[in-house]
């Protein structure tokens, strides 16, 4: 690995880790992330000639610190107490180099989905603060404009250091409500720019890395571990969505010898954790439902009625118009496709339908074979018109067009 | 609010595409048109002769100029556009980013102006 691939692997898992660090020492958030943003900088700018060093997280965070010191240096109306602090900084920095770095990092999930913060800006704070990621690219996955989406940040990093106290950590008892807007927020960013879950997002990478850190750092949360195994299975069939000359193919035509095998192993173990903790919830059974696809590569079948009844809690649950939609498909494999249509018809009084690509999609799909030939043509169409992705407008156009 | 979708493509880059996928642009835009009329959104929209046929008219000294070809001599040029109907600028986008033209192309998305009368 070259220096800038060694700076960005660093920066992945370092910039929330080093993030985190400096707030639980009280800096505060907006000179923090200058801090790293210069250290980072530097570190790209020394690493390629004088080689990546063996701590690079140290030294980044020593860099920080060193920016930190000359900033209260330039503020301090004593001049003289500046040699002082810088040294006292060099010398907590070469101290710091000894042994690990604390990680911080569910402090700072916790702190990015507080209630004081929009939830429009959770999942945008979260890819920033943990993930380091630009502004503008976080804009463009949630088709956001750009300056929008930096004053709905600057806004909420205000409210976050106006409550600079709240960041820690809770009591184990209040740790599952606190992280409940968190696993939203991962999931929204799974979903970014109104996909469907299934067809993943540009930000579906990022989204399942977080959803596995958030397991990680809160191993007795059963949803945490339900929400990374639900991303990884979907992640795991990525490759699989599309054919060697870019085409769509949808799941069930899936060649499944293109799954990921070991990522689909890693979501069955969390599932399998999830569930001994004994705390259900509406990610493990999301999870739950993919397990049953994934199932298909060793049985060479889907067990549909399974699929079915965890759709009916989940429906129960959540009241999710994007779960009936899912749950009416089950009900079509289950029941056939008249009554699968005409679950799917009942979910469509629900307006927040109107605009979500994949109703249409399964609506095209089960009135062909329901025999509603009309009204699967209509469908079709306004499925692909809603369709961002290129790939799914062809396959949506391909499919029963009429020979030319 | 309403929103001008203005599209802009390579008018050389599309002399390479073929029959079969130019044919597949179209249907594309045709089922777009329908899902924009569907959502209630649509107000006009249609796709341009090319910008080299484009006249320009203004005028010089007080008469009357006409030049051939379009305004501004660019690699993309303006091939189509939609006024569309949306609740705010959020949606606009969504809309944008469901454009062919946004694949093959680049949308750019305006607000339109309301008149003091509005």
């Amino acid at each position: 690995m070259n220096a800038a691939s060694v700076a960005e692997a660093v920066a992945r898992e370092g910039y929330g880790r080093l993030l985190a660090f400096l707030l639980a020492r009280g800096t505060p958030l907006a000179e923090a992330e200058d801090a790293l943003a210069e250290a980072f900088a530097a570190a790209l700018a020394h690493w390629p000639a004088r080689g990546v060093p063996e701590k690079p997280e140290a030294w980044l965070l020593t860099a920080a610190r060193r920016k930190l010191a000359d900033g209260h240096r330039r503020r301090a109306t004593a001049g003289a107490a500046a040699p002082e602090l810088r040294r006292r900084a060099a010398l907590a920095g070469s101290a710091e180099e000894e042994e690990a770095i604390p990680d911080h990092r569910l402090a700072l999930l916790l702190a990015c989905a507080a209630p004081e913060v929009e939830p429009a800006a959770r999942a945008p704070l979260m890819l920033q603060c943990v993930l380091g990621l630009d502004a503008a690219r976080i804009a463009s996955a949630f088709l956001v404009a750009p300056a929008a989406m930096s004053q709905r940040l600057v806004r909420a990093k205000r409210r976050i250091a106006e409550d600079g106290a709240r960041f820690g950590l809770p009591g184990r008892d209040a740790l599952a409500t606190r992280l409940a807007p968190v696993l939203e927020a991962i999931y929204a960013a799974y979903t970014a720019g109104g996909n469907d879950a299934a067809d993943g997002s540009a930000l579906a990478a990022e989204a399942a890395w977080l959803a596995r850190l958030c397991a990680a750092l809160a191993p007795e949360e059963a949803e945490a571990a339900g929400l990374a195994a639900l991303l990884l299975h979907l992640e795991a069939r990525r490759p699989a969505a599309r054919d060697a000359e870019g085409r769509y193919v949808p799941l069930s035509a899936h060649d499944t010898a293109r799954w990921n095998l070991p990522m689909q192993a890693e979501a069955e173990r969390l599932l399998r954790q999830a569930s001994a903790l004994g705390r259900h919830g509406r990610y493990q059974w999301e999870a739950a439902v993919q397990s049953v696809h994934a199932a298909r590569r060793v049985t060479g079948r889907t067990d549909w009625p399974a699929i079915r009844l965890l759709y009916d809690a989940l429906l129960v649950a959540t009241g999710s118009p994007v779960v009936a939609v899912n749950r009416a498909v089950a009900v079509a494999e289950t029941e056939g496709a008249a009554a699968g249509l005409a679950a799917l018809r009942a979910a469509g009084a629900d307006a927040r339908l109107a605009e979500y690509q994949p109703y249409w999609a399964a609506v095209a799909a089960l009135a062909a074979r329901a025999g509603e030939a009309a009204v699967a043509e209509a469908a079709r169409q306004r499925a692909a018109g809603l369709a961002t992705d290129p790939a799914i407008r062809a396959f949506l156009l391909r499919t029963e067009a009429p020979p030319a | 609010m309403q929103a001008m979708l203005l599209i802009y493509s390579d008018p050389d880059g599309m002399k390479t595409v073929s029959e079969a996928d130019l044919a597949t642009m179209w249907q594309a835009y045709g089922a777009y048109t329908e899902a924009l009329k569907a959502a209630g959104a649509f107000l006009a929209g249609a796709p341009l002769e090319a910008a080299a046929t484009a006249h320009t008219v203004r005028l010089a000294a007080g008469a009357p100029q006409v030049l051939d070809g379009p305004y501004a001599e660019t690699r993309e040029q303006l091939g189509g556009y939609y006024l569309i109907e949306v609740e705010d600028m959020a949606s606009a986008l969504r809309w944008a980013a469901r454009c062919p033209g946004a694949a093959h192309g680049i949308v750019e998305v305006r607000g339109v102006r309301r008149g003091p009368g509005d």
